[in-house]
């Protein structure tokens, strides 16, 4: 193993911890949508807000992530944030469409 | 000039890489940057229609979010075994590299073949890319459903084919074939696995092209990267569970 990748905690525990938590939001997610205690687009606000919560733990931890160097982490998560963001600009004509109807000719 | 660079007394020093990781793992990732927009672009799709369409089809009524919760337990649970394997690796402990690889394979199957059913249920009440029985109004929810699940379900096979490889190396293509056998002569044509199992196929010749022309015995890092793609497919079925079948819940 190259001296490059970084030496960390390897313990097992934080891993089952880190597999409870996910299974836990899991529920989480699953017993909102049984309720429906909100509207559809606060719903999927909500469940979006979890499912980002439970894409960092997986890859903080079992894509380690948080272990290697901080100029890695930077390039990575910058680049992947900003042309996921980008593409957000559709939802506002999305919820305009709802609001709005669509034209027809 | 030459003789300078001998004399150097930092000659022997390891240059450290620019991104602290080997080169593998950085390509791994850029991949997996990459392939985060091809699923970003489809995700963003059917949120844009769930939202921009008043009468979005909810036909997934409890059964099916059962059914959906089991599969996204699998996956979990598999992203688990899956770095518990690599651990294995890095511990150069082969019997529990392997056993981890096998167990992260059979939940990843688990999972294929739990969605496989499912498709095969929606398609039997006579949901197609282009229609479908719950919003007459909505004849996009198939195409989006399809092509999103579809997509994922591609991406998950072919990652239990890469661990089966890596753990496995050339024992793993018999097994490969064996199975593309079972589900395309055992099952009728107008069955999900029938179709499915020519990627089984495809990906036994692919994968007996790698291990024939570039055989070697796979390492940590190996295990460490294909972990990597493995998280990935399991990170994206994070965003597909809710969007797809918690927004289209048919609970009464």
């Amino acid at each position: 193993m190259h001296e490059m990748t970084a030496i960390h905690d390897e313990s097992k525990t934080q891993y089952f911890w880190v597999w409870g938590g996910l299974l836990l939001l899991t529920a989480i997610e699953v017993f909102l949508a049984y309720e429906q205690f909100f509207a559809p687009i606060k719903m999927l606000l909500i469940l979006l807000g979890l499912s980002v919560i439970k894409a960092a733990l997986i890859i903080l931890y079992f894509m380690h992530l948080k272990f290697e160097t901080r100029r890695m982490r930077y390039v990575l998560m910058v680049a992947g944030v900003v042309c996921l963001s980008l593409m957000s600009m559709f939802f506002a004509d999305a919820v305009r469409i709802l609001r709005l109807g669509v034209k027809i000719s | 000039m030459a003789e300078v660079a001998i004399q150097h007394p930092s000659a022997q020093a390891y240059e450290p890489p620019l991104f602290g990781a080997y080169s593998k793992k950085v390509g791994m990732w850029l991949f997996l940057l990459s392939d985060s927009l091809t699923f970003g672009a489809l995700l963003f799709a059917y949120s844009y229609g769930r939202i921009a369409t008043a009468h979005w089809p909810t036909p997934f009524g409890k059964h099916s979010i059962a059914n959906a919760t089991i599969m996204t337990a699998c996956l979990l649970s598999s992203s688990l075994t899956m770095v518990l394997a690599v651990l294995a690796a890095r511990r150069r402990d082969e019997r529990w590299t392997f056993l981890w690889l096998l167990g992260t394979m059979v939940f990843g199957s688990a999972f294929v073949v739990l969605h496989a059913f499912e498709w095969n249920g929606l398609i039997h009440e006579g949901m197609r890319p282009f229609s479908n029985p719950w919003a007459k109004d909505v004849p996009q929810f198939g195409g989006t459903f399809f092509a999103l699940t579809g997509m994922h379900m591609l991406h998950v096979t072919i990652g239990v084919v890469y661990l089966g490889v890596v753990a496995m190396r050339r024992k793993f293509l018999p097994i490969l074939l064996a199975l593309w056998a079972l589900a395309f002569f055992l099952t009728p044509s107008d069955n999900v696995f029938h179709h499915g199992s020519h990627v089984l196929l495809a990906s036994a010749v692919v994968a007996g092209m790698v291990l024939w022309f570039k055989p070697k015995k796979y390492d940590a890092h190996d295990v460490e990267v294909s972990g990597l793609y493995w998280h990935f497919v399991d990170l994206v079925w994070m965003f597909i569970f809710p969007l797809v079948y918690l927004m289209s819940t048919r609970i009464v």
